[in-house]
């Protein structure tokens, strides 16, 4: 049987494609100014990769938050329980998902059954989304996708102590001109960044195994700066991209509706 | 009789007054430089020189503001806290709420009639509020942040801003300007967002008639307005001098305390 999640972000569209158990494709594209067409496309470039017509998907579940423009989709389900039912497939040790999005972070509590227990949710504040690392790689002109490596190169620990947007660019622009190493800035703003969305995973109270998935977690200075932060080693998701986890939960989601 | 002053070193403006037997004799703002050491010598040096005396002529200086620990001449070092609450208690005697909207923060600040703090509650750690929200949005419109506050009481219908924090705001105004909205109708709906803000934090506390606010904020007239209309309270405002002062003034007028308290060098 063949189902399909669809997963409309701020930044990226994501669309899974499943089998029973096992993926058969994946699609990641950025966002179109049109999330109506974000959808359209996506799911093109997903059942053409892989060789299926819209037709034989038996369901299709859309989430994020652009759902509201998935034509197709045959039932529409919330990010949070979509991210986590896609890490507790993916890791059923899984007991809270971290995701941190272009433009919002998420930290969810589940139990062993991969069941939506308590969450908490940001897009409030730039600060701890994926935002903040745009913004910075921006001022300091380092590719955004160079930026973890770069800051584990870091030989000096210097310490930003604003997690503002607005503030922390400010820091960053005094520490360059203070003859800073661009690594040291970058490791500090790692740490920066990890400690807001530390504290939003305190306030749940941190349970292993910790999942971080969503944009943010392909940089992999985060995941140590995170786990600093939060005390417990972090896990990724293991052999899938780490942005479509919500639309595997929401494919997920699509084969037990269709089940029932 | 003594001659005291104030300095109040900013993170965007150094401020300093000179006070003669209660009246103002000279004022300066400049714009802060990145050391506070420089920022306040060449504050007191303008200072001074408005006022035709020598520096070592001020008989007591007292030196508030972010980078008070770091000025040389200063006898004493106070918190803007105190400072300000003496400042615009002296500028409005009937003034119980202070809101003072720095370049980088905002502090709302409870006094009694005497003019001593009796609670407050500071933001320094968003820039949503602060000063910094202003000349962010300001520049987005590329617009002086002065023109902001002119511009805005020309509005009819204010845009609504969905968002608090300055980056999701910035990118709300820019799809904003490109819709062709008008200008003055952003200008209006930022400084209405400014305002939520800012009560946001006053709101935190129990806050007593009259309010007055001080701070390079306190020139925005859109702010103003929208902040009174939000905390349904009139709210007023320091016309005789630039309400960016208050912290400086308070700082001044302390340190004459110090001299009538036998303690001066």
């Amino acid at each position: 049987m063949i189902t399909a999640g669809c997963d409309i972000g701020s930044r990226t569209a994501k669309a899974v494609i499943l089998e029973d158990d096992d993926i058969l494709t994946y699609a990641v594209i950025p966002a179109r100014l049109d999330p109506r067409k974000s959808a359209e496309d996506v799911m093109k470039i997903a059942t053409e990769q892989a060789g299926i017509s819209m037709d034989s998907i038996r369901q299709i579940v859309g989430t994020g938050y652009g759902q509201k423009e998935i034509q197709y989709a045959g039932r529409l389900e919330s990010e949070i329980v979509c991210h986590a039912k896609g890490a507790w497939w993916n890791q059923p040790s899984a007991r809270m998902v971290i995701d941190i999005g272009g433009q919002d972070s998420k930290v969810i509590k589940m139990d062993e059954t991969g069941k939506v227990i308590r969450y908490s949710y940001n897009d409030k504040c730039a600060a701890g989304t994926g935002r903040f690392l745009e913004i910075m790689a921006d001022a300091l002109g380092v590719p955004l996708e160079e930026m973890g490596e770069k800051a584990s190169a870091s030989n000096e620990r210097i310490s930003i102590s604003s997690q503002c947007v607005i503030f922390a660019e400010t820091e960053v622009v005094s520490l360059v001109n203070e003859g800073k190493e661009i690594h040291d800035i970058l490791n500090a703003l790692h740490r920066a960044m990890a400690n807001r969305v530390a504290s939003q995973a305190r306030s749940l109270v941190v349970e292993e195994d910790v999942i971080l998935t969503g944009g943010v977690a392909k940089n992999s200075g985060i995941f140590d700066a995170l786990s600093e932060g939060i005390r417990i080693r972090i896990k990724p998701l293991e052999h899938i991209d780490p942005q479509i986890n919500g639309a595997l939960g929401a494919a997920l989601i699509a084969k037990e509706i269709d089940r029932s | 009789m003594s001659i005291v002053a104030g300095c109040d070193v900013g993170s965007l403006t150094t401020k300093a007054v000179i006070i003669n037997n209660r009246r103002i004799v000279a004022a300066a703002i400049i714009r802060s430089g990145p050391r506070p050491v420089q920022s306040a010598n060449e504050v007191m040096e303008k200072v001074c020189s408005e006022a035709g005396i020598l520096q070592k002529g001020i008989d007591f200086c007292i030196g508030t503001g972010y980078g008070r620990e770091s000025i040389e001449f200063v006898d004493e070092a106070v918190s803007e806290i105190s400072c300000h609450a003496k400042g615009a208690q002296w500028l409005v005697p009937s003034a119980r709420t202070i809101v003072d909207i720095g370049g980088q923060d905002c502090k709302v600040i409870r006094i009694d009639k005497e003019g001593n703090v009796q609670k407050f509650v500071t933001n320094d750690k968003c820039a949503s509020g602060t000063g910094r929200f202003l000349d962010v949005m300001a520049n987005v419109m590329n617009i002086t942040t002065s023109e902001l506050g002119k511009l805005s009481t020309k509005s009819t219908s204010p845009i609504a801003f969905a968002s608090v924090c300055t980056v999701w705001a910035q990118a709300d105004i820019i799809k904003h300007i490109n819709a062709r909205c008008r200008p003055e109708d952003i200008c209006a709906g930022i400084n209405a967002a400014m305002a939520n803000r800012v009560s946001m934090l006053a709101n935190t506390m129990k806050i007593e008639d009259d309010i007055c606010i001080t701070g390079g904020g306190a020139k925005n007239d859109g702010v103003v307005n929208a902040l009174g209309g939000i905390l349904g309270r009139r709210i007023k405002r320091i016309n005789r001098v630039d309400p960016q002062l208050a912290g400086a003034i308070g700082a001044a007028l302390l340190a004459s305390q110090r001299t009538r308290n036998g303690s001066n060098r």
